[in-house]
């Protein structure tokens, strides 16, 4: 950013018009429609930090109404329902928790990992000057814009926005008649979630490339940091399941507007009126979607596992435990993750002979996320730990994950799926691995990252005020869900409360809705403290932690073309507080001492 | 602050584990936050899995916790004067981190098998056919009682009449009123009229989706007599939350009795019931 020249055209006098004419496009070639990956990856950076804030609303919505059913929201009901004295009526719920879903997936989670560090850190972290295909990056920000206007629009079509739920099942969702969001909203939502899959898609082709041709000299794929590995994983992921997620939308689209029935059968009556066609089977819609939604999960997943590893070795100081194993694992979780989306479906009506298979491949997937958390305890074992706020929340990643993955064990176990199933255990479950897992982590990232991408420090305090209350709100909003789920409390009702077996559970709504309040609450300080330090906080040099891996060689924040100097690499970027040197970190692109052998694989033994 | 950080991870494994015994003990305010009562002579081999699995994973969660917290109260850089230990891993750890877990949750697996056929593929036969072999094409099943359709929003229910086949004309027709005899296997067919629901008894442990085009069964055993709920647990739709049913368990008699009467009641308003079925 500080070598891009900006405004040139006031410096001089004549002809003042085409000057700032070229002032403009220059500025729009610069910040706006940049092929720079450094500036592509800050603009996913804010676009998914906004509509974080967009995400959080919605569920600050679904919990006002399980708290406090058919009362009056304060301030912000009368605006939005005035029809209803400003009540969240029944169809406003299932819009609510099927949007916030939306947002939080498509918009958030899984452009904030790829699209944003995985742009921002790939070149960097494997010392390139940009990606393969800095067109075809600029492209897929961009196309995330149609996705972000039709979704959005969908809030202003009749049904105020899509709500069949975000796995938007047919026949509900391919039917007009079928809810009064099915019209419009629901074929935007359609046609918006293809453009995600479109741009994530040339992140995806761009991401493998650039990190099998553009490494450094000496940068093997073994001496790669864990981001970039579980960036790498997660971008072939996305090559081989997201065609079938855009075929399978544009199936449900034609079925919606064409009459294919690809996904309904026979026979339906609904709201008493015969839909034209038949043939087809909702289940198929089911096998389509989770094929490329059970690895999406992964996705959301796995470059946060990358970060954390970075963040823990380097605070830890202290060589990350099992650098190959963690490997192995991310490519054993990507691979099974393929044959495990049955696992969604165990009481769908799908063969129940069928439901076994995908039982056993479901608990083998837990064994490389448990080798993982493994030897992120085994890198604390020993280390000399630095308690700084990226370090907590990274800690606090693996401490949640631990939580996420052992709950799902329990959904694994197809007996007792049966009675959790589409109950608040698994609303517990994803939200232990996505919010408190994933999310945790993006927040790590950005204070980790920050110093590179602004070269200003966040402040400390305030940040380790963020994680404490975000830490203690997210658990007391999120731990109960299993509680509820044991009663087998339903997801996604309105009003669970007319339930003989679920009136009690009022008041434990009201206390998570409270805690889920006070969470979103606790962003303000985030969002002030990562506002104020952009302008105010301290300037910092190349390398503020004392880390190891080549994007803080760079300049902080690096110029177009990222490094002053071609940087080569002669060891992994794990080496802190190696004997071979005095410093208790060892770059990558620092030469060894005389006497060592350049090439000498670590001892893993 | 790292003894601070420390004791805040602490936590987590200990009010964790209390969050859990608070709920499994009944204790104020969380009383009734449970399994709800299991009525189905089946259920409580759900039941038993479920606890299976939270003992086992409640030792991961408390051990990892455990050592989570050690570590961090050790090894503080603040309190910690001994120099890192420059490891890269360990071959034989990975080995042994690897096997252990994958034979755990190999067993948990298989563990599983036998309730989940019992519960989704071994449906009640009547007789084994002229072969005597089970699981072969003249195996003559159960019929079932009765026939649940989904429909946005309420559950139809249609008990056979005197003919004992569902689908004729002697059929009743009852909505979101379910009456079954106590002890005895009971085979419902479940199935949709419009979009997709779920057919779910959470005191019987039983959720099946019912999926328009698929005809599907469910078996239980009922042992209590009592009302329960009926629960859609697929989003159908903005009603989605007032697809209530009523499951109502009585002794044989008060069930004779009560299709007796309900059917007696059907012939005399033949044409109000069927004016009325179609409302929203």
């Amino acid at each position: 950013m500080s070598s891009i020249p900006l405004g040139k055209g006031h410096e001089t006098t004549a002809p003042a018009r085409t000057n700032s004419a070229a002032a403009i496009s220059q500025f729009l070639s610069a910040y706006v429609f940049s092929k720079d990956h450094k500036i592509i990856g800050l603009q996913f950076l804010f676009s998914t930090l906004l509509w974080f804030l967009v995400g959080g609303l919605l569920a600050l919505g679904i919990r006002w109404q399980l708290a406090w059913p058919w009362t009056n929201m304060p301030i912000i009901g009368p605006m939005l329902f005035s029809e209803t004295g400003g009540q969240i009526s029944p169809e406003f719920y299932t819009m609510l928790f099927t949007m916030h879903a939306t947002v939080m997936i498509f918009f958030v989670i899984i452009p904030i990992l790829a699209g944003a560090f995985g742009n921002y850190l790939i070149p960097l972290m494997i010392g390139a000057d940009d990606m393969a295909f800095p067109t075809l990056n600029m492209l897929s920000y961009w196309f995330m814009w149609p996705a972000f206007i039709l979704v959005g629009s969908s809030f202003f079509m009749p049904g105020n926005g899509a709500a069949a739920g975000w796995t938007s099942y047919p026949p509900l969702s391919a039917v007009w008649d079928a809810a009064p969001s099915s019209g419009l909203a629901q074929t935007l939502w359609l046609i918006g979630i293809t453009f995600v899959g479109v741009s994530s898609m040339m992140g995806s082709v761009n991401y493998m490339t650039t990190i099998i041709q553009m490494r450094a000299p000496g940068m093997t794929m073994f001496r790669l940091p864990m981001t970039i590995w579980g960036m790498f994983i997660t971008a072939v992921l996305q090559a081989f399941a997201l065609p079938v997620l855009t075929a399978a939308g544009f199936m449900q689209l034609l079925d919606r507007t064409i009459g294919t029935g690809f996904f309904l059968p026979e026979g339906l009556v609904i709201n008493n009126s015969i839909a034209a066609s038949g043939g087809g089977q909702p289940l198929l819609w089911q096998h389509l979607f989770w094929f490329y939604s059970h690895p999406a999960v992964y996705i959301m997943i796995l470059p946060a596992m990358g970060m954390v590893s970075d963040i823990i070795s380097c605070f830890a100081r202290k060589p990350i435990f099992g650098y190959k194993p963690m490997v192995y694992s991310l490519c054993g979780i990507a691979g099974l993750g393929f044959i495990v989306w049955g696992h969604h479906m165990f009481v769908s009506g799908m063969s129940p002979m069928l439901g076994m298979t995908f039982m056993i491949s479901t608990m083998m997937i837990a064994l490389p996320s448990a080798v993982k958390v493994f030897n992120w305890l085994g890198t604390l074992w020993g280390g000399r730990i630095q308690y700084t706020t990226p370090m907590l929340f990274a800690i606090s990643f693996v401490s949640m994950f631990v939580i996420g993955g052992l709950s799902g064990i329990f959904m694994a176990a197809t007996p007792v799926d049966i009675f959790i199933h589409d109950t608040y255990f698994i609303v517990a479950h994803f939200h232990y691995v996505l919010f408190a897992g994933t999310a945790m982590a993006v927040m790590g990232a950005i204070y980790f990252w920050f110093p590179k991408m602004f070269g200003r420090m966040m402040n400390e305090p305030l940040g380790k005020v963020h994680f404490f209350l975000t830490f203690i709100f997210l658990n007391g909003t999120f731990f109960t869900m299993h509680i509820l789920g044991a009663v087998g409390f339903p997801r996604r009702l309105a009003d669970p409360y007319d339930y003989q077996t679920f009136a009690h559970l009022m008041p434990m709504n009201q206390f998570m809705s409270i805690c889920a309040i006070c969470m979103v609450g606790t962003q303000a300080i985030f969002a002030f403290n990562f506002f104020y330090s952009i302008f105010y906080g301290p300037a910092c040099g190349r390398n503020p932690w004392g880390a190891n891996s080549l994007e803080w060689m760079a300049p902080s924040p690096p110029g177009h073309g990222n490094f002053d100097f071609q940087p080569v690499v002669y060891r992994g970027p794990y080496e802190y507080g190696s004997p071979e040197v005095d410093t208790d970190y060892y770059p990558q692109t620092q030469p060894p001492p005389e006497g060592v052998d350049p090439n000498a694989e670590p001892d893993h033994h | 602050m790292g003894r601070f950080w420390s004791f805040l991870f602490l936590l987590v494994p200990v009010l964790g584990v209390a969050v859990f015994l608070w709920a499994l003990l009944d204790l104020w305010p969380m009383q009734g936050h449970w399994l709800p009562e299991n009525i189905n002579d089946h259920g409580h081999v759900i039941d038993q899995l479920f606890m299976f699995i939270l003992y086992l994973t409640g030792i991961i969660f408390v051990g990892t916790g455990g050592v989570l917290f050690w570590f961090m109260w050790k090894y503080d850089a603040a309190q910690n004067r001994e120099p890192v230990k420059f490891t890269h891993g360990s071959h034989t750890l990975e080995v042994v981190w690897s096997i252990l877990p994958a034979a755990a949750l190999l067993f948990i697996a298989i563990y599983q098998m036998n309730a989940w056929a019992d519960a989704k593929m071994r449906r009640p036969l009547d007789s084994l056919g002229p072969d005597g072999i089970e699981g072969t094409a003249d195996d003559v099943y159960k019929p079932p009682l009765c026939e649940v359709t989904g429909r946005q929003f309420e559950w139809r229910i249609r008990y056979a009449g005197e003919d004992g086949i569902i689908g004729t004309a002697d059929d009743l027709h009852v909505v979101n009123d379910l009456h079954l005899p106590v002890n005895e296997e009971v085979v419902v067919q479940i199935t949709s009229m419009d979009v997709l629901h779920s057919f779910f008894l959470p005191n019987v442990r039983i959720k099946q989706d019912v999926v328009p085009g698929m005809k599907q069964f469910v078996w239980f055993k009922p042992n209590k007599q009592g009302t329960y709920d009926i629960v859609c647990a697929e989003l159908c739709g903005w009603g989605h939350y007032k697809m209530r049913g009523r499951m109502v368990v009585e002794s044989r008699d008060k069930f004779d009795a009560w299709i007796k009467n309900a059917y007696s009641e059907q012939e005399r308003s033949e044409y109000i019931v069927s004016a009325g079925g179609s409302d929203e």
